[in-house]
């Protein structure tokens, strides 16, 4: 006969350890499910909190970490402080500094869908006068309609944020959309995309500097001549790279005299905290997950005994054919870690699916990390292995006799 | 009678348990030729079954010698037991004991899973096991597909296709009506023609009257020993 003593080929190790699940399907994927609701479980928690982190990331690059804003802050005696009119002016003059937009708040005056609203009904809506590059420095797109321009900068124009449309319940932009802003009629030129960086505009309506001095009357006197202004907050693009050193500059050029009564801050530290915490994954559905899997463990040794207690003659046959009490073993506990290991790829195909779809449908980038899935089918063995162990001991050691005794 | 030993026992017993200790086997001894076709036949509680265990290596006498193929199968460990019941000896069980999710040809190749042949050789043999029992068309079959003789036939041919020293049948006909009974014994006949050591084990005195050689047991113990003069 052969040289090869007896030993079985790893072809043949898989037809013996799929016997059972081949003789009782339904069985043996009933045990599997177990384990693959567990690591599906896991593998879901995990890639999910990956993927939501992946798209927090893109956005963050998306609008970029070089975004700074100086806002008034308070003066020394605790009233509100005020930037100085050539604030603007004056950065744009710093080394590293690429673009600069500023925007004023309109202090008590607000906008309203009509003028039969009662007064109180602001809708938390404010008013703010902008220059005209705002939406080119923070990134946000015209989503209907036009921004505005010199001409409609003069007028009683309004471009309104994306919130403040959905509050103010305009969702289109067309000749003579009107709103009541300030005590009197505006006409709504456009509305905007939503700003992450920026949550203020979502909640603003935006007029030009000149229509605020015209109909708002919100001035300032240089000189004995009335100018449009102060700025309430800059918002400076600085050199990517570079943001450290135009951060440390910002508030001494805003207001050279009380560079203490100015706020400087990154938007993007707020996405960035938020980008951390996503990928900090849920530990309660984690603790689920490892439950279920720990069900399934118990579930597949179950399987496994009543198997080994049902297959008592298969047991008797295969040692009157041959087979080593080693090789008995060998036969339940891979078949153990067979049953474990598809109930782990299932569930990792599930988790990932669940991922994926879950992902797409908020447009992140789908991302599995490595250990999710690596892990998931090394438990998977593992667990076959230890639920596998005691099941394939007692098969190998029933005497033949004993086996074959039965039916 | 031509050829050399397969089989010798010498001063076998089995004692089972301690307190108090049942003796199944109390000191049998005898030979089996290669190219015999041997019934052992007693009623049951003889010792028989004990006999056909300690026979096949599946279980250690308590004393004395077993010899299969001149090999003292008392000083094997499992692992070298396993390979000489691989290679040297066929079995075929009263209940077939056939893998019902498995092709009868699976069934049968599986006989030399153990001794290391390559599943194509095993394939092969097992194809021509098959013809050997008549069976060739029923290959592709499930074996709940067949009738009970066929499980039968099925089961002799796993129990050749590895060409072992000898084949011990178990009670082969005891599941079966007296036709398909009848047709297994004329198949063990025609095998034992064409070269093959066959063992049966029966309680029916009528069944190994018809074999040339009948070793009748009672109480654990050889009470006599009858060769046939072959039939012309």
């Amino acid at each position: 006969m052969s040289a090869n003593g007896g030993r079985l080929r790893l072809k043949d190790w898989l037809r013996v350890a799929s016997v059972g699940l081949r003789a009782r399907p339904l069985r043996a994927a009933l045990s599997a499910l177990g384990i693959a609701i567990g690591t599906a479980a896991i593998v879901a928690v995990l890639g999910l909190s990956s993927s939501s982190q992946a798209g927090l990331i893109a956005e963050i690059n998306r609008l970029g970490t070089n975004l700074l804003t100086v806002e008034a802050g308070q003066s020394l005696t605790g009233g509100p402080a005020q930037l100085p009119r050539e604030a603007p002016a004056r950065i744009t003059l710093l080394d590293n500094v690429q673009l600069v937009a500023h925007t004023a708040l309109m202090k008590d005056k607000y906008v309203y869908r009509s003028s039969m609203i009662p007064v109180g009904n602001t809708g938390g809506l404010q008013v703010r006068a902008t220059s005209l590059n705002l939406p080119s420095v923070l990134n946000i797109g015209v989503a209907r309609g036009n921004w505005l321009n010199e001409g409609t900068a003069r007028g009683p124009v309004a471009v309104l944020g994306s919130a403040a449309a959905q509050q103010l319940g305009i969702d289109r932009v067309y000749p003579d959309q009107r709103i009541w802003l300030g005590g009197q009629w505006f006409n709504v030129a456009g509305i905007l995309n939503p700003s992450p960086l920026e949550p203020d505009i979502d909640l603003s309506a935006l007029i030009g500097y000149p229509a605020a001095q015209t109909y708002l009357g919100y001035v300032s006197i240089v000189r004995g001549e009335e100018k449009a202004g102060p700025p309430g907050t800059i918002y400076v693009r600085a050199a990517t790279g570079h943001e450290a050193a135009a951060q440390s500059l910002l508030a001494q050029t805003a207001n050279p005299e009380a560079p203490y009564e100015v706020n400087v801050s990154q938007p993007s530290d707020v996405l960035t905290a938020r980008a951390a915490a996503a990928g900090a994954f849920n530990s309660l559905f984690l603790g689920l997950g490892v439950v279920a899997l720990i069900v399934g463990a118990v579930g597949v040794a179950n399987i496994m005994i009543i198997s080994v207690l049902e297959r008592r003659s298969e047991i008797g046959l295969r040692r009157a054919l041959g087979a080593t009490k080693g090789q008995i073993r060998t036969q339940f506990l891979a078949e153990s870690i067979l049953l474990a290991v598809i109930g782990g790829v299932v569930g990792v195909l599930a988790g990932a699916a669940a991922t994926a779809v879950y992902a797409s449908s908020k447009s992140w980038a789908v991302v599995i990390p490595v250990e999710a899935w690596s892990g998931g089918i090394a438990s998977a063995i593992l667990i076959g292995a230890f639920a596998g162990l005691m099941p394939a001991v007692r098969a190998s050691r029933m005497p033949p006799t004993v086996a074959l005794r039965t039916v | 009678m031509n050829g050399e030993s397969v089989l010798e026992l010498d001063g076998v017993t089995k004692v089972y348990g301690e307190e108090p200790p049942v003796p199944a086997l109390r000191g049998v001894s005898g030979s089996v030729r290669r190219g015999e076709l041997v019934a052992i036949v007693g009623p049951s509680g003889s010792g028989k079954s004990t006999l056909l265990h300690v026979i096949g290596t599946l279980e250690r006498p308590s004393s004395g010698v077993v010899r299969i193929g001149g090999v003292d199968a008392a000083r094997l460990s499992d692992r070298e037991l396993s390979r000489l019941r691989a290679r040297e000896i066929g079995f075929v069980f009263q209940q077939f004991f056939l893998a019902e999710h498995a092709t009868v040809r699976e069934n049968v190749a599986d006989g030399l899973l153990y001794a290391g042949v390559p599943a194509a050789e095993r394939y092969r043999r097992a194809d021509e096991a098959l013809e050997r029992v008549g069976l060739a068309e029923r290959a592709r079959f499930k074996p709940t597909k067949l009738s009970g003789g066929e499980r039968q036939r099925v089961a002799v041919a796993r129990a050749l296709v590895g060409r072992p020293a000898i084949v011990l049948a178990d009670e082969p006909t005891g599941n079966l009506d007296s036709t398909a009974g009848a047709s297994i014994i004329e198949l063990i006949r025609e095998l034992n023609a064409a070269g093959a050591t066959v063992i049966m084990i029966t309680h029916e005195a009528g069944l190994a009257d018809q074999l040339p050689r009948q070793i009748r047991v009672l109480d654990g113990q050889v009470v006599s020993d009858t060769v046939k003069r072959a039939a012309p």
